[in-house]
């Protein structure tokens, strides 16, 4: 990595926000989606490609209290064939599926009756999977809450792509021993001033700037 | 590709003109059977079991233990070995995830003598999935399968212009591709491409209900809201998507095949056409 992109992902880890307030979109979209849809629980999970797992990042209802983090392996699973396949699903009454309830259920005791499943997809790669569980039972699925589910995950993975961003700047930061913090700090504060200070303060930082820019003697 | 030079000879084998017809040729392309003045779906399939159709389910692995299933086969699993080798060995776990299992489920159901195969191409590993996706569906074009179901996509653009290749392969081969399309706004393929048969779903209870799409690229719609099928541990579940209206159209080619063995890919999305339910042969 040359320096010229560390210094831009320390301005990016400075002004695209923390980690925090896109968890808590995540957060929201998994909160709307269970509401929509008058689900038990929702959740998002991310792919792990370094140790192929998938992981829950985002959890709300049953199981909100202890699957956040927990991570199983993305190969297999309905999980696992929707982000391989790229392919939506939905299946109801899979309570003794050993399979899905080693995938859920194994630390919390909660094993859903019914689950919806949309990958999570951006550009060209698949980052996660846009899962439901348990619908309102005796109502039949309809091809309209495919389609609701369809967009939840459109726009779930847009957040999800800002989250993994912001996570690569602030890696990027970090691996740069502090040096660039200050770079990342000042984009910040910069970013927070309003009207005549955030003037004031473009002002400074382009004269020093120039003066940077101005050849030594 | 046949063989450029190869105007004369018997006609009995593949030494058919590939680039053109001389006239001493026309009558060697004789259709060997007759369509009837209106293709009925009666005419396409009717009493057809699938019988002798040859079908792959190209997918997670299926449970052929499962009593909606039956006996398979065949059963092979793909990796990718060194030097990128594409390797295809018995199957002995059966299903990983449920999903192929729930296919073959709905073909043995709809076309109860065709015969079934599974190409598992999930499950051994999530990085290069997609070498290993690409490896199976060249692996089944290899066998010559008659129809090969693929309730699957993939969004990775290199890998493009290698399943349009395959695919093409597969209809010049005589081997349908019958391939789920997508319901998210991506692009993926291979459901894009013209030379397969692409499925998205209908909400209509009747298996044998389908079809023809007049604004394409999804061409067929099947039946792909609250099926039930069987599933892994020997379990029957209810199931919706795209990737469950794709076996039923797998089905209906099997049924067509088995009674009208001659037909290429394009005869018989002809026949498709002609008695999807929507149009005037449907009924």
């Amino acid at each position: 990595m040359t320096e010229q992109p560390d210094l831009r992902a320390a301005v990016a880890a400075g002004v695209v926000g923390s980690e925090e307030s896109f968890r808590a979109l995540l957060s929201a979209i998994v909160e709307v989606a269970r509401s929509i849809f008058g689900a038990k629980a929702s959740s998002i999970l991310l792919l792990d490609p370094e140790t192929e797992e998938l992981v829950f990042e985002a959890v709300v209802g049953e199981g909100e209290d202890t699957l956040l983090g927990t991570r199983f392996p993305a190969g297999t699973g309905i999980a696992g064939w929707v982000l391989a396949t790229r392919t939506p699903l939905v299946i109801e009454d899979v309570r003794d599926d050993p399979r899905f309830a080693s995938d859920v259920a194994e630390d919390t005791g909660y094993v859903p009756k019914g689950l919806m499943a949309a990958p999570l997809l951006h550009d060209e790669g698949a980052l996660g999977v846009l899962s439901v569980l348990d619908r309102p039972e005796q109502t039949l699925f309809s091809l309209q809450e495919m389609e609701l589910l369809g967009l939840f995950a459109y726009q779930a993975a847009i957040a999800v792509d800002l989250l993994l961003n912001a996570r690569k700047s602030r890696r990027l930061l970090d691996e740069s021993g502090g040096d660039l913090e200050v770079v990342a700090r000042l984009a910040t504060i910069v970013d927070a001033l309003e009207d005549e200070q955030r003037e004031a303060g473009l002002r400074l930082l382009r004269d020093l700037a120039q003066t940077l820019e101005s050849p030594r003697t | 590709m046949q063989d450029v030079a190869g105007h004369s000879g018997d006609a009995g084998k593949a030494a058919l003109p590939a680039w053109s017809l001389p006239k001493d040729s026309v009558d060697r392309i004789a259709l060997p059977a007759h369509w009837p003045e209106r293709v009925t779906r009666e005419w396409a399939l009717g009493g057809s079991t699938g019988d002798g159709v040859r079908v792959c389910i190209l997918d997670s692995g299926v449970e052929a233990s499962h009593p909606m299933v039956g006996e398979l086969e065949s059963a092979v699993v793909i990796s990718v070995g060194e030097d990128d080798q594409i390797v295809a060995d018995e199957d002995t776990e059966g299903d990983v995830s449920g999903h192929g299992t729930a296919c073959a489920g709905i073909v043995r159901r709809l076309a109860p003598d065709a015969r079934i195969s599974s190409v598992r191409v999930l499950g051994s590993s999530f990085t290069g999935s997609g070498a290993v996706l690409l490896g199976g569906l060249r692996y089944a074009i290899e066998q010559g399968f008659d129809v090969i179901n693929m309730s699957l996509s993939t969004t990775k653009k290199p890998f493009a212009s290698v399943l349009h290749e395959l695919a093409d392969t597969a209809y010049f081969n005589r081997t349908v591709l019958v391939a789920s399309a997508h319901n998210m706004p991506v692009e993926s393929y291979p459901w894009r491409f013209s030379s397969v048969i692409s499925v998205g779903s209908h909400e209509e209870p009747d298996p044998l209900d389908f079809f023809y799409n007049p604004s394409p690229p999804v061409e067929f719609f099947g039946r792909g809201v609250n099926v039930q099928v069987p599933w892994v541990g020997g379990r029957v579940v209810s199931v919706s998507g795209n990737s469950f209206a794709t076996p039923h159209l797998t089905s209906i080619c099997a049924l067509i095949m088995a009674k009208h063995r001659e037909l290429t890919p394009f005869q018989l999305k002809s026949v498709l056409y002609l008695t999807a339910t929507n149009v005037g042969g449907g009924k």
